[in-house]
């Protein structure tokens, strides 16, 4: 048996220290506000927030909304982001397209803002969510522990990012209404995007961080 | 099995990766970090308190402007048609494109006008005061749950992107409203460069009882 419990003293950083969780110590914590609690609690006391060691259904809901965001993804991607009509003469632009006429005016800088949005981050984020969860279910993964974290802390805070195009298009078509000379409407793909992003950022939020740690717990018990 | 830990009020958990610590006063400025993972566990602030009521209640007034005052100017060819971001929110107010608008005004003035609100409410009486507001601890958990979901900042990305956009075609005019927009922005970083969580919590508990 190792200490019992480490001090959180400020600003220390010994990697890789030997500490003990809370669920082996027999006790429960909450992950709002880190109260610990005997294992019969269900709820926190200090937040009321929902107790539970380890979540058993987290890797299902993960997937479940990995998937429908995936399955979002690809209407997103086929039909047209936004329609703009000037003088009659109607031409839509998917997410590509419209990054390609973003490169035609030579504004590379958006160009790459508007790809790593909705292109790079979305898919980068499928193939992370999907090693993560994948990973722990496994239990592959003993080496790499705090670089998954890392991964982890990216995913959820990058992936909110892809909504960019949406609001692009939001803006767009409330500005450019000139009826005949020029006019831009949203196109479907905005409502399976948006889903598709909403949809990724409820998986990432769905998987407990705390799994990645428990296989590297097991080693050093 | 649990007789050689020390009570249970003085360990505070690990919220990503689960690890005991013992709960130390910090010093404001300084973080406590866990020693497994790194996540910074607390990071209280000198006057924490009245400076996020502050700067919540600053962003709050500064979203109503931001919705109402005119938002972006559009001009070409003689035409100029101005919208505000109420008209941005109503652009998908047709057809299938309809469930968009609830999600779009969400996420750029309804969430984050919830969350600023329920900011207050969890931690305005408690500047003022001493005691916390009766749904103080849900009031603090929904501002928490709302915080990706707040998308102010990735609108105003948004807004540059469409300014370039259509820079070509048209003339453009920053409103107002675009203004107040960022200043929002700013203000409610700064907030959250404020905000300790687990230092609110542990002083609402402590105050409630």
């Amino acid at each position: 048996m190792m200490s019992a419990t480490q001090t959180a003293a400020p600003d220390r950083d010994d990697g890789g220290a030997r500490v003990q969780t809370a669920r082996a110590a027999g006790l429960v914590a909450c992950t709002g506000c880190g109260r610990v609690h005997r294992p019969d609690q269900t709820r926190c006391l200090r937040c009321n927030a929902r107790l539970s060691s380890r979540d058993a259904t987290s890797l299902q809901r993960v997937w479940a909304w990995w998937l429908a965001g995936l399955i979002a993804y690809i209407p997103a991607n086929l039909y047209p982001m936004l329609r703009t009509t000037t003088m009659g003469h109607e031409t839509a632009s998917t997410i590509v397209g419209g990054v390609v006429e973003l490169i035609d005016y030579h504004s590379y800088g958006v160009a790459l803002i508007v790809f790593g949005a909705s292109v790079v981050i979305p898919i980068a984020k499928f193939i992370a969510i999907a090693y993560l969860a994948y990973s722990v279910q496994f239990r592959r993964g003993k080496k790499g522990v705090l670089a998954r974290q890392h991964l982890y802390e990216v995913v959820e805070f990058i992936g909110r990012w892809s909504m960019i195009d949406v609001f692009v298009v939001a803006i767009l078509s409330s500005l450019v209404q000139f009826n005949f000379v020029a006019s831009i409407h949203p196109g479907i793909a905005a409502v399976s995007f948006a889903s598709s992003v909403a949809f990724t950022m409820l998986s990432a939020q769905s998987f407990d961080s705390r799994m990645i740690w428990d296989a590297n717990e097991a080693v050093e018990t | 099995m649990t007789q050689d830990i020390p009570e249970l009020d003085r360990l505070i958990a690990c919220p990503n990766c689960d690890a005991l610590h013992l709960d130390m006063p910090v010093p404001d400025g300084a973080r406590a970090r866990c020693l497994r993972c790194h996540t910074v566990l607390k990071a209280p602030r000198a006057d924490a308190m009245t400076r996020i009521v502050m700067l919540a209640a600053t962003a709050l007034i500064l979203m109503v402007a931001a919705v109402f005052f005119p938002f972006l100017d559009l001009s070409t060819h003689g035409l100029s048609h101005d919208s505000s971001i109420f008209d941005t929110v109503m652009a998908f107010s047709e057809g299938l494109l309809f469930p968009l608008t609830f999600a779009v005004g969400a996420l750029i003035v309804v969430l984050p006008a919830v969350r600023l609100i329920a900011l207050l409410y969890a931690i305005g009486p408690m500047m003022i005061g001493y005691t916390p507001a009766r749904h103080a601890i849900p009031a603090f958990r929904l501002a928490q749950a709302l915080k990706p979901w707040a998308m102010a900042e990735i609108f105003i990305v948004g807004t540059a992107v469409a300014l370039v956009k259509i820079g070509g075609m048209a003339t453009v005019s920053l409103g107002a409203a675009f203004w107040a927009f960022v200043a929002l922005v700013l203000v409610t970083t700064l907030k959250d460069t404020f905000m300790c969580k687990l230092t609110v919590w542990k002083t609402m508990e402590e105050r409630i009882r």
